[in-house]
Order: C-alpha cells, then sequence, then structure tokens
C-alpha cells in the first residue's frame, strides 16, 4: 500500500474549497437545528439555488460575478420564504417533510430538460466563472502557492481565499446573533415555542428570520461549491443533506464552531477513506471490488451518524446538556 | 398555614346580585357568548363573564370543566367557534397570542413551561419587554443593547431573590425542580411587567412548604398593583387568597361570588363535589386541612 499518497491525499482533504463549502452549509444547519430547532432537511436545495441562482445570472443574463452571486443569496432566501411561511405556524415535523421534498423539486427542475437552455440539464453549467468575471478577478498571479499536501495553483488558492473569507464573516454574523438577546429568543423557541409566545415575542418571525440566515449559509456554501467546480444537478442529491447533518452533529449542532471543524474532519475522513479502501480492496485485505470498496465510505458514514447520535448527541464541541436528542 | 393571618380581601366588586354573569364595578376582562367545541365536546360555553380589576378572582371546577381551555381562548394561543372577549376595553377577539401578551396579559401554563436548556437567568430575560437586542439588525451591535441587558439583568436577579432562585441563575432550567419550575415560569411572567396575570394551577405539584411561599407571591402580585386570574384545585389556596370565585362546570360558568359564600352554593357544591355533599369543600381538597381531619378522627 502507498500510505505516502493516501497521508497526503488525506491531509489536502482538510483545506479544499469543497470543504469550506461544506463548512459554510453545516453552519447553515446550525442555525436551523441546532440553535433555532428547525428541521430542515433540505440544504442541499438552499446550495443548489444558490448555485444555480449564481450560475444561472452570469450565463443566461449576463451578470458580473459578484452580481450573479447576489442573485445566489437572494434564491436562497426566496426558498428559505417559500419553505417558511406555510410550514413554520405548523408542528416542527412538518418543515422537515416539506424541506426535504422542496430541495429534491427543486434538484428535478434544474435536471429536466424543459430548460436545458437555462439550466444546462443533466450536464450542468460551466463557464460562468470566467464568462462572469470571477476567475479574473483573482489577485493571485499565476504560479503554484503552499507546501505538501496543501500546494495549490493560483486559481485554487483564490477560490479557497475568497471562501475563508465568506465563511469568516458567516462564522462572526453567527457568533454575534447568538450571543445577542436575539439569540436567547431563537435558543427560547427551541426549546419551547408556546412559552417564548406567552412572553409576546412574535415565534413566527423570529423563525423565519432564521430559516432565512440559515439558507442564505447554504445558499453560500452553494455559490463556493460552483466557484470551484462546475454546477451539476448530480451534487444537490438528499445524500449531501445527510453528509451535512452528520457533519454539523460531529462538531456539535448548537456551537459556532461546531459545524465548521466537524465538516473539515467528516471530508478529511471522506478524503481518507475513498484513498484507502480501495487500496485495501487492491492489496486483498477488504474482500469486496474497487466499486464497492468505494461505495463502503458511505455505508460507512451512515453507520457513523446513527453512532453519533446514539452515543454522543451533542458532537465533539457541544455541551452534552444543551444539545440531546432525549428530551 | 390555617393559622395564618388571613390577607386583606378586596371586597365590592360586584354590582347587584353575585350570579353567575354579574357585572364588575371595574372589569379588566369581559367574555360574551365565547364558545368552543372539540369535535362533539362543548369544552367552553360562556354566555357572560367578568373578571374585576385589582383583585384575585379564582376559577374553579372539575377536571374537563373547561378553565384551561378558556385561557387558550382568552390568551390567543387557541380560538373560539364564536363569541367576543375584551381586555381594558379593547377586543382581543383574533388577536394572536404574543400580542395579547404584549398588552400585558400573561400567563403560564398548567404543564410548565420552563426553557430547559437556557439557564435560569436567560429564562428571566427573555421575559423583559421591548428589548433593542430582540431585533435582528441591532442584535448585531452590542452598543445598541449592551446597557439594557445589564438593567434587565438587574431586574430578574432581584426577581429571582423573591422566588429565592437566585443560587440557581447560572444552571439550566433543566435541573430545576417541578415546583421550583413552577415559581421560575411565574417568575418570568413577571418580567413582562403584566397588568393581568394569568395562573393555570400554580400549586399543582408544589410542596406544601413551598405552597406558603408561593401564596405569598400572588399576593404580592395584587399589593403591585396586578390583577390576578388563577385556576386552582387546592381549595385551600382559593379560600385564603381569593376575593372572588367563578365555577366552571361543563364549559358553563354555574356560580360566581366571594369565597366564602360561593362554596356553599348548592350549585357549585353539586358541580364540584357529588358524593361528597355534606363535608366541607375545604376539606375535601385542602390538603393540610384533610391531614388534620385524619389525624383528629
Ligand atoms: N385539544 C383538545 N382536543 C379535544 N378535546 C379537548 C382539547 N383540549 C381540551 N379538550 C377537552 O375539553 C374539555 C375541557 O378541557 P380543559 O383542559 O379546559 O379542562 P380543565 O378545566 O382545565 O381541567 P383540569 O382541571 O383537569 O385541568 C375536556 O373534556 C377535554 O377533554
Ligand atoms: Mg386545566
Amino acid at each position: 500500500m502507498d500510505w505516502g499518497t493516501i497521508i497526503n491525499n488525506t491531509l489536502a482533504g482538510l483545506l479544499t474549497p469543497t470543504t469550506i463549502a461544506f463548512a459554510l452549509a453545516a453552519l447553515g444547519l446550525a442555525m436551523h437545528f441546532g440553535f433555532a430547532g428547525l428541521l430542515n432537511f433540505g440544504i442541499a436545495g438552499f446550495m443548489a439555488i444558490g448555485a444555480y441562482g449564481y450560475a444561472i445570472s452570469v450565463l443566461t443574463f449576463g451578470f458580473p460575478w459578484w452580481l450573479g452571486m447576489i442573485v445566489g443569496i437572494l434564491g436562497s432566501i426566496g426558498f428559505a420564504i417559500l419553505l417558511g411561511v406555510p410550514t413554520l405556524r405548523l408542528r416542527g415535523d412538518y418543515l422537515a417533510i416539506v424541506t426535504i421534498a422542496a430541495a429534491e423539486i427543486a434538484r428535478l427542475l434544474f435536471l429536466t430538460t424543459a430548460f436545458t437552455d437555462v439550466t444546462g440539464s443533466a450536464d450542468g453549467l460551466f463557464g460562468y466563472n470566467k464568462a462572469g468575471g470571477f476567475t479574473d478577478a483573482n489577485p493571485f498571479p499565476p504560479g503554484s502557492y503552499g507546501f505538501g499536501p496543501w500546494t495549490y495553483n493560483s486559481e485554487t488558492l483564490w477560490v479557497i481565499t475568497f471562501g475563508l473569507g465568506v465563511l469568516a464573516i458567516c462564522v462572526w454574523l453567527l457568533w454575534a446573533l447568538m450571543r445577542s438577546p436575539w439569540g436567547r429568543v431563537i435558543k427560547g423557541i427551541r426549546e419551547d415555542e408556546d412559552a417564548i409566545r406567552a412572553l409576546g415575542k412574535n415565534v413566527f418571525a423570529y423563525k423565519l428570520q432564521a430559516l432565512i440566515i440559515g439558507g442564505v449559509f447554504g445558499g453560500m456554501g452553494g455559490i463556493i461549491y460552483a466557484a470551484f467546480a462546475n454546477v451539476s444537478p448530480g451534487v444537490y442529491v438528499t445524500s449531501i443533506t445527510f453528509f451535512i447533518w452528520t457533519s454539523l452533529l460531529l462538531g456539535g449542532a448548537a456551537t459556532i464552531f461546531g459545524p465548521v471543524i466537524g465538516a473539515v474532519i467528516f471530508w478529511t475522513l471522506q478524503a481518507f477513506l475513498s484513498n484507502i479502501l480501495p487500496e485495501l480492496s487492491s492489496s486483498g485485505i477488504l474482500p469486496v471490488d474497487g466499486t464497492q470498496a468505494a461505495t463502503l465510505r458511505f455505508v460507512l458514514v451512515g453507520i457513523g451518524l446513527m453512532l453519533l447520535v446514539i452515543y454522543r448527541p451533542q458532537g465533539i464541541f457541544g455541551d452534552k446538556r444543551e444539545m440531546t436528542f432525549v428530551k | 398555614m390555617s393559622n395564618n393571618e388571613t390577607p386583606q380581601k378586596t371586597t365590592g366588586l360586584h354590582i347587584g346580585k353575585a350570579e353567575p354573569g354579574c357585572k364588575k364595578n371595574d372589569p379588566m376582562l369581559v367574555i360574551d357568548h365565547v364558545k368552543k367545541t372539540f369535535g362533539g365536546l362543548t369544552a367552553v360555553d360562556v354566555e357572560h363573564l367578568e373578571i374585576p380589576k385589582g383583585a384575585i378572582t379564582a376559577l374553579i371546577g372539575p377536571n374537563g370543566a373547561g378553565k384551561t381551555t378558556l385561557f387558550n381562548l382568552l390568551t390567543g394561543f387557541d380560538s373560539p367557534d364564536t363569541g367576543t372577549w375584551s381586555f381594558l376595553g379593547k377586543s382581543l377577539s383574533g388577536i394572536p397570542s404574543f400580542k395579547v401578551a404584549q398588552m400585558g396579559q400573561v400567563r403560564t401554563f398548567q404543564l410548565t413551561k420552563a426553557l430547559s436548556l437556557l439557564t435560569v437567568l436567560d429564562n428571566m430575560k427573555l421575559g423583559a419587554k421591548d428589548q433593542a437586542g430582540e431585533s435582528i439588525w441591532k442584535a448585531l451591535i452590542p452598543g445598541f443593547w449592551k446597557k439594557q441587558d445589564k438593567d434587565i439583568e438587574v431586574k430578574a436577579l432581584e426577581l429571582l431573590k423573591r422566588f429565592k432562585l437566585e443560587e440557581k441563575q447560572a444552571d439550566f432550567a433543566a435541573s430545576l425542580s417541578g415546583g421550583q419550575r413552577k415559581l421560575l415560569e411565574m417568575a418570568r411572567a413577571l418580567m413582562t411587567d403584566p397588568v393581568l396575570v394569568m395562573l393555570d394551577e400554580p400549586m399543582a405539584g408544589v410542596n406544601p412548604a413551598l405552597t406558603q411561599s408561593l401564596l405569598e407571591h400572588v399576593l404580592n402580585l395584587k399589593k403591585d398593583g396586578m390583577t390576578v386570574l388563577f385556576v386552582e384545585h387546592d381549595m385551600h389556596m382559593v379560600r385564603h387568597i381569593a376575593d372572588w370565585v367563578v365555577v366552571m362546570a361543563e364549559g358553563k360558568v354555574v356560580a360566581e361570588g366571594p369565597p366564602d359564600v360561593v362554596m356553599k352554593e348548592q350549585a357549585v357544591i353539586d358541580a364540584y363535589l357529588g358524593a361528597h355533599q355534606d363535608t366541607d369543600l375545604g376539606v375535601v381538597t385542602g390538603r393540610i386541612d384533610t391531614i388534620n381531619e385524619e389525624k383528629n378522627k
């Protein structure tokens, strides 16, 4: 086995545009679930709307990259309102059902051939980073940067820098909000919304605000992902939602840095497994073929998620008392 | 407890004969034709009811009489099939619960709602009204709310002291006992500076030692100028602190009047006691007296 490559690829997973994108999405879920108690199973939908909003407005409407990204954000705000207004008055479980369905509907709308001109259908969209000027906005001259596993070309470095900037802003925003009286109301709603109503707070408005903020974080995650890879409907599937949930629960749902670090650990672990499992199978240690070995990591993710929820619901950084599933 | 000083009762609340639906000199809540059905069951059917201002009114009645349902209707947590009601002259029909609370009509719940995974102090601070930092924009800049938050904290600590919970301020509310949660819920409600406090069974599950201090808290509310409406099964408490008693049975108001008078009324005895017709009402449900009674036998 080539341990050198395995370790190198694993360490590289620590800091990639993908890791940053999913950290943003997990941060959005922390707002939704960890702090406001909103069960959103459609975070992939928010990412898709952000990514497509950006790509379509550049490719179809000729917007510059920054305006395209703003459109992506507005799209995720719209999606949050669309989901929230009819469901937030209902019991929490309805939001879970509606979000999972809505995310699938969004994905299928992007996939259908009816709008191929705009969405690219199954091929997705590409070339928008160049067309919109995001690539040209790169302040780093061409070349190779970094060292060891973290060696990037100037384009990747630009996406990573931009992504880290966005992530830093979002982390600050969540932190600033959650230490404020606004955050106190949000946590109170998670505990018992009727009690909060009885104290004269407009619970519906607060829940909608939380849904929008988390949704924007998710949308930004989609945008950062799109700034690096192509926009493809195959990415925003329900299993992505569950990966993000796993990252969130790994780090700690009701924490600020938990989701970020959870995402880093999750994607590093993914990089490790996707490298080591095929190696194990080709060297005959695992009695499965290469393709099966690659799928095996998703099985392991599922098992990991279950163990996490059962034995450490508060995640790595959470306070055991603050986030448990058994109340 | 029975040898405690009887608190000063407020009298002269009603106009004319004390009968169901009688007029009050200074009503705070006026309820008209409020009806609520669940399927075929009529949970509440109140023709006319006025709750006097500045007094402690007890709402009593057997299990399932519709007391909690009436509370839910009056506070906007549920909507009636028909009927209107007003609070300090303002109609409340169709007003959502949070607005009702903002107007100064605050309630507690029969099943206590402590915000378990918030600290006791945060529970209290949530009660305060008009907090600048609760707006999402101002929340981002502590300059807008830091000072107000400090003031709120001072007020919260004062109340916690009064309710003997100040040592628990940093603990999660989940760690409180059932009785302490009742106290916390009441204290939190007071953080809103209410004019009308509606307590749904404040004594349920509270041990006798704590009952005494709770009674005093309720009496203090009146002293501080608030109006109290409470649901209670403990007749000892009702008799001890209520200025006025409203009796409900099967959704209707069957009697009202000052406590010692109303508890002797035939309608009340029929509705409430059934088989225990010849025993004194306080003995049947007032815990302490019952124990003494049994000892004496
Ligand atoms: N959500 C509901 N759905 C159906 N029936 C209900 C509902 N809420 C209350 N009821 C019924 O309405 C009636 C009145 O209930 P309510 O809770 O108001 O009684 P209560 O006077 O508060 O009784 P208790 O003293 O036991 O608390 C009961 O018969 C109850 O079964
Ligand atoms: Mg009740």
